[in-house]
């Protein structure tokens, strides 16, 4: 009898009390090394691996020099750690005649991605908030017809646009391209904050009404400030759905305005010389880096909102 | 008796739907009204059309006189507490205070003085610099009903303010209230599905149901005098027995014969002629049947208890009779054990009749 707490009653006598006190008592206990742990924390091991190992030899690659790179050995990590590659990624790898490495791309990037995601959060969280309050005459078809939006492939669309911007006289530019990012942002980033808006109380906006708050003064000063969650989720979609962009970066704009991400296409698929992997590979993660450090930031706040918009509801 | 709020004619469709149909309802100044009925019944749904955040179909409001049917709700004289408080989250108390009034750019010293008026008639002092988060229920719904205070406004709209506290709190406020209405002598509007607050609170009681009044009267009237059976059973707790027959004729005096169990009527104040043969239903309220008392003018008839349900101050019996089951309220005192054999004595004068068919008082 090692539990002091039965011993008291043990000294007192009666054997069945005993019985009954050495039972199972407090805290249920728990095997580390049981079958379901196991399962789980193997799969979860075998899941991260999986994921992480691509990384490893991109990271481990990239510090190697090309005479090492062609020893064959892609999981060894480098004899000699040379941080020349990243540099000539950043700096001056070629793509046709620029010669100025990914450093041009990634301003690009950051002029396209900034004022497209600014500009269709705002408008977004407007169109949401007047959905979900604000219940005007043909709000239910109209947000029928955004939501149908964003079932549409983007091929369709993409030589129509071509021709609005051309006669827009902003075809090739970097509004061009903001304008389009902004626009098809739009129903996705609407159908989320409308959600979002419709899960706050009804009882706040009638009461705002009621202190004779208008429509602005409702958004800005009660709805804006609850909502924080929601708006870093749209920011996360965002910057990193248009930091990726592929695909417009390269149809609405000219050579000298490529986003970041053309440009390492461009880089990796030259065709002339050598192929260095090295830089290659520094090259592709400096491209990833910023959505990576969005999401390391943000994540916890992105699973944040994406849990408050999606319980609530 | 000069109207302080009157609704004229009023109607509201959502779509194809009728939820308020050809409602009048003049409310005078100073007056406490409750509006009570289950959910669904459209009592919430009047009162956001009296504030103004519903769209009306047809009608008219009057507050104060003026007509404010077309008017926005900012200007119609009128502060509103919800259920859910519907504090502004972001805010400390002392700025959800303040909202409304630096909305109407009312100059700052006015607004510190009705903040520091209100704080102090609802003891919430030592709250305005704290979020509402940090608040109990009971609190957050004092600054809520703070937050129509400082509007000055003629006329304070409740929308089931207490059920989302619990019971003891609920009785703590609920008191309060009703000091808060002696106190100002505003007209308050009250809408609740609890008849506790009903008939503890109002001056006079609206009962609702499928968006018409079914009766409009003071609390004793609507209790004592139901003007229908839906009223009769919706009012009470244990609510009213109900005994289905039909109007006969025993000795030459009128009798309503339920299953073959007579009860007299010469003693009800019945406010038509009642023709024999007549099918009714009949309704006593379990305070309104004595048992065991040989009190003079009862109308009695024998009984077996069945369960007993003691709650303190009264007991709640529950019998059989003529194969129905009633309840009565007696003294918490008197004690009987089941299968206890008992009189029962019926005080026909407090009771009501209703037709079977119309459901309305006879």
């Amino acid at each position: 009898m090692a539990n002091p707490g039965s011993l008291a009653i043990t000294v007192a006598g009666a054997d069945a009390v005993r019985d009954e006190l050495s039972g199972p008592r407090g805290r249920r206990p728990q095997r580390s090394f049981s079958g379901r742990n196991i399962m789980i924390y193997g799969t979860l091991l075998i899941a991260a691996l999986y994921y992480l190992l691509p990384l490893y030899v991109m990271v481990v690659t990239s510090l190697k020099g090309m005479p090492e790179i062609r020893l064959g050995n892609i999981f060894s990590p480098p004899v000699e750690i040379t941080f020349e590659p990243w540099a000539k990624a950043w700096a001056s790898a070629c793509t046709g005649l620029n010669c100025d490495g990914l450093s041009r791309g990634f301003w690009n990037s950051v002029r396209i991605t900034i004022p497209s995601t600014v500009i269709s959060i705002a408008i977004a969280s407007i169109n949401g908030y007047a959905l979900a309050n604000w219940r005007f005459k043909g709000s239910e078809v109209f947000f029928t017809i955004l939501i149908v939006g964003a079932f549409i492939p983007y091929q369709v669309m993409i030589y129509p646009i071509v021709i609005v911007l051309r006669e827009m006289g902003i075809y090739g530019t970097l509004t061009g391209l903001v304008i389009v990012h902004t626009i098809f942002g739009m129903p996705i980033l609407t159908l989320l904050f409308r959600n979002y808006f419709v899960s706050l109380p009804e009882e706040l906006f009638k009461a705002a009404r009621i202190d004779g708050a208008g429509f602005w003064t409702i958004y800005l000063k009660i709805m804006l400030p609850m909502s924080l969650p929601i708006f870093v989720v749209a920011m996360i979609l965002q910057i990193t759905g248009i930091w990726n962009d592929f695909l417009f970066g390269v149809v609405f704009t000219r050579p000298e305005y490529y986003p970041m991400t053309v440009q390492l296409n461009n880089i990796v698929n030259s065709v002339q010389g050598v192929k260095e992997y090295n830089v290659n590979m520094a090259a592709t993660i400096l491209t990833g880096a910023v959505p990576l450090f969005v999401y390391f930031v943000s994540g916890r706040l992105f699973v944040r909102g994406i849990a408050a918009g999606a319980v609530k509801g | 008796m000069t109207s302080s709020v009157s609704i004229r004619d009023l109607s509201l469709n959502f779509g194809a739907v009728s939820v308020l149909q050809h409602l009048d309802l003049e409310i005078a100044d100073g007056e406490f009204l409750v509006l009570l009925g289950a959910s669904g019944c459209g009592k919430s749904t009047l009162l956001n059309c009296i504030a103004g955040l519903l769209d009306i179909s047809d009608g008219q409001i009057f507050i104060k006189g003026k007509n404010v049917t077309w008017e926005e709700p900012k200007d119609r004289g009128i502060g509103m507490v919800f259920q859910s408080y519907a504090l502004y989250p972001q805010m400390t108390v002392e700025k959800n205070l303040s909202f409304g009034l630096q909305v109407a750019k009312v100059p700052q010293v006015e607004i510190d003085k009705r903040v520091a008026r209100a704080a102090e008639i609802l003891q919430i002092q030592p709250l305005l610099k704290r979020k509402p988060a940090e608040l109990s229920g009971g609190q957050r719904q004092r600054v809520a009903i703070g937050r129509a205070l400082v509007r000055d406004v003629d006329v304070f709209l409740f929308d089931e303010p207490l059920s989302n506290l619990d019971a003891k709190l609920r009785s703590e406020l609920r008191v309060e209230i009703k000091r808060l209405h002696q106190s100002l002598k505003n007209t308050m509007i009250y809408v609740t599905h609890d008849q506790i607050e009903a008939l503890t609170l109002a001056d006079r009681i609206a009962v609702m149901k499928g968006g018409v009044i079914q009766q409009l009267a003071d609390p004793m009237t609507i209790y004592g005098t139901p003007e229908n059976l839906f009223v009769a059973g919706f009012i009470g707790s244990p609510s009213m027995n109900f005994f289905r027959g039909s109007i006969g004729r025993k000795d030459g005096r009128p009798v309503v014969d339920v299953g073959g169990v007579a009860f007299d009527l010469s003693r009800y104040p019945s406010r038509a002629p009642l023709k024999d043969g007549q099918a009714v239903v009949l309704g006593v309220r379990p305070e309104h049947i004595r048992v065991d008392e040989p009190v003079e003018g009862l109308v009695s008839h024998p009984a077996t208890v069945e369960i007993e349900e003691p709650m303190g101050a009264d007991n709640l019996l529950w019998l059989k009779l003529a194969g129905q089951p009633i309840s009565v309220r007696i003294a918490g005192q008197r004690r009987y054990a089941p299968n206890t054999p008992v009189t029962l004595g019926f005080d026909m004068a407090s009771a009501s009749l209703f037709d079977a068919g119309t459901e309305n008082r006879l």
